[in-house]
């Protein structure tokens, strides 16, 4: 059980939430509660329907049925970018960074929110460099202070991610939602990520998709398990391994990852 | 400005230009070539035919409109000649009938643009790719289809003896050097205007959402709403330019709100290097030079202008000043 509950209600909460494609349910009557404060874990096999959800609870896909509220508004019917307003905001599965701007820029457009819209196209871009200031923090959280005048399309794998979540915290998110965000990465790569997120964890909510079982059983409090876009177990990291359907339902499809749950 | 006392913090994340020029948001390469166009501009007039210049800025700046559009937003309109057109007729108009002193004239192009922008953008702007470019189109058929048929812009006659006026009511424009200077300043305001939104925080905007819609997105951008003021802003600048191109004429007709007027700024902008500062200004001279000196060749023009324009496609996919950009290691 998770040592800090600030509070035990649910910041985000989904009901009968489905989303088909031209009949093919992709998600299909999930029911999800996030506790506020908790590390959650999405996880399942390829295809289970771990991105589609995400992208349904920041509306970057419309749910074809049921409601979803974050911190007590329904959020049902809102655009992804009053979604991220509200300060539910999202990692993406493929690395999402902006390539051409430099790694400072890249966290300063995300800081460049703090303004509200950005719509003054008469003055001057130095108007910015107030934010260079917390950028260059945000980069250095995340070991990046190397790299800050680079473009941040020539950044190794690894970095981008660590750029992505240094964004990300830039909004100073009430909720981080991260899709595999140790995916494809190096052993060494993956400990720093998963130390960064333990640690910007605090004081917020973080629901994530992670293929690494390793990472999972390390970080997450609470672990919703997903199968061909049905939830199929929920609980913390003991109770779901040791459920048998989850256990076959990782060897039906992929026993390397199954392989993971007896990790010592 | 309060820009310049901010510069000294360590490394800023473009190497900057020369000091005066900075402020513009110049790179030193960019620097030195604004200094080689303003002195193209001050001394131009003197060795070359003022009209033949003013039509070259005329369409330098439209070019520069619609590279703001495909260039940082990444949208390809192909219905631009409407608001080029109808700023030319709607200048024509307000000089010629309304009486309007010719700075009026211009802006009133502008305003223009700016309201068939706001409608055309209302009604494309959240398509995508080829879709866009294909509603743009149909919006500007439409548009040169209501000019065809409408009383004030003189069907297939257009709008023919436009005063130039004087500029305040005080400066006699007839003679064409003065028409120059005023033609060369308003070429060289939407020049830096056009600059300034691409350095400026909402430029920065629009630059991530081009590189990375979803991510902005996902920010709390609304892509739509940034791209929206983008075309706006280019439909607004083609505006000027046709308002202006039809005071240098005396004269708006349906070839500048017809189709072909929409591909050719196409032309400009890639034979000079989209999403370069001086790229789309650079291709307009070269397509107005060649249409002028080639006009002999009577049909042909359009031919050898297709050869050229397949040749620097496959020979320089950056546009011209792209290429040389690229050669020099630095940005245009
Ligand atoms: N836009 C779409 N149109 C049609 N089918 C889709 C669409 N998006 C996802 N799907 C399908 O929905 C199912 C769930 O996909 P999703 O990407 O959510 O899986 P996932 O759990 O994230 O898988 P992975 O672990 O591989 O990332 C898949 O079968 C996928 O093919
Ligand atoms: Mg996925």
């Amino acid at each position: 059980m998770p040592d800090t509950i600030l509070d035990s209600g649910a910041i985000l909460e989904t009901a009968g939430l489905t989303k088909e494609f031209l009949g093919f349910v992709a998600v299909g009557d999930v029911s999800l509660k996030v506790r506020r404060g908790s590390i959650h874990g999405l996880i399942g096999p390829n295809g289970a329907g771990k991105t589609t959800c995400f992208n349904l609870l920041t509306k970057f896909l419309q749910p074809s049925r049921g409601t979803i509220h974050f911190d007590g508004r329904d959020i049902t019917r809102l655009k992804p970018a009053e979604v991220a307003r509200l300060g539910l905001v999202r990692s993406f599965q493929i690395s999402a960074v902006f390539p051409h701007l430099s790694v400072l820029e890249n966290v300063r457009v995300a800081l460049q929110r703090q303004r509200g819209g950005s719509f003054d196209f008469w003055r001057s871009d130095s108007v910015l460099r107030r934010y260079d200031d917390r950028a260059m923090e945000l980069l250095e959280d995340v070991g990046l202070i190397g790299f800050t005048h680079r473009p941040a399309g020539e950044l190794p794998y690894g970095r981008k991610r660590a750029l992505e979540i240094a964004t990300t915290l830039a909004l100073d998110p009430v909720m981080m939602l991260l899709d595999e965000p140790t995916a494809g990465m190096t052993a060494e790569d993956v400990d720093r990520v998963v130390s960064l997120i333990r640690r910007v964890a605090a004081g917020r909510t973080v629901l994530m998709v992670e293929h690494n079982l390793k990472v999972v059983e390390g970080l997450c409090d609470t672990i919703t398990v997903l199968t061909r876009g049905r939830v199929l177990a929920e609980g913390d990291y003991a109770t779901v391994s040791r459920n048998p359907e989850v256990v076959a339902a990782y060897l039906g499809t992929d026993p390397s990852i199954a392989g993971g749950t007896h990790h010592g | 400005m309060a820009a310049d006392s901010i510069t000294a913090t360590p490394e800023t994340s473009r190497v900057r230009g020369l000091p005066g020029l900075q402020a513009l948001g110049f790179n030193r390469a960019q620097s030195i070539a604004f200094l080689l166009l303003l002195a193209f501009l001050a001394i131009g007039p003197f060795f070359l035919y003022p009209v033949f210049l003013m039509k070259l800025l005329c369409f330098a700046l439209f070019a520069c409109a619609f590279n703001l559009l495909i260039g940082y937003v990444g949208l390809l309109s192909f219905g631009h000649a409407m608001f080029f057109g109808m700023g030319g007729y709607l200048a024509a108009h307000s000089a010629k009938v309304w009486g309007f002193t010719p700075e009026l004239a211009i802006l009133t192009g502008g305003a223009m643009g700016a309201l068939l922008g706001v409608i055309s953008g209302w009604l494309a702007i959240r398509r995508q790719g080829i879709y866009f470019a294909m509603i743009t189109l149909a919006l500007a058929q439409m548009v040169y289809f209501l000019c065809l048929q409408m009383r004030f812009t003189g069907g297939e006659d257009g709008i023919q003896g436009v005063p130039r006026g004087r500029l305040f009511g005080v400066f006699d424009l007839s003679a064409d050097l003065s028409m120059y200077w005023l033609v060369a300043a308003v070429f060289l305001i939407g020049f830096l205007l056009i600059n300034r939104v691409i350095h400026s925080p909402f430029g920065q905007v629009l630059t991530a959402i081009r590189e990375n819609e979803p991510r902005a997105i996902s920010l709390g951008y609304r892509a739509d709403d940034y791209k929206m003021l983008a075309f706006v802003l280019s439909a607004t600048l083609a505006g000027v330019a046709g308002g202006t191109k039809a005071l240098v004429f005396g004269i708006a007709t349906l070839t500048d709100v017809y189709w072909a007027m929409s591909g050719e700024v196409v032309l400009m902008t890639l034979l000079g290097g989209l999403g370069t500062v001086f790229g789309p200004a650079v291709g307009a001279a070269v397509i107005v030079t060649m249409q002028n000196y080639l006009a002999e060749f009577g049909a042909w023009v359009t031919v050898i202008q297709g050869g050229i324009f397949v040749i620097c496609v496959v020979a320089f996919r950056a546009g011209i000043v792209g290429e040389i950009a690229r050669w020099l290691r630095v940005r245009l």
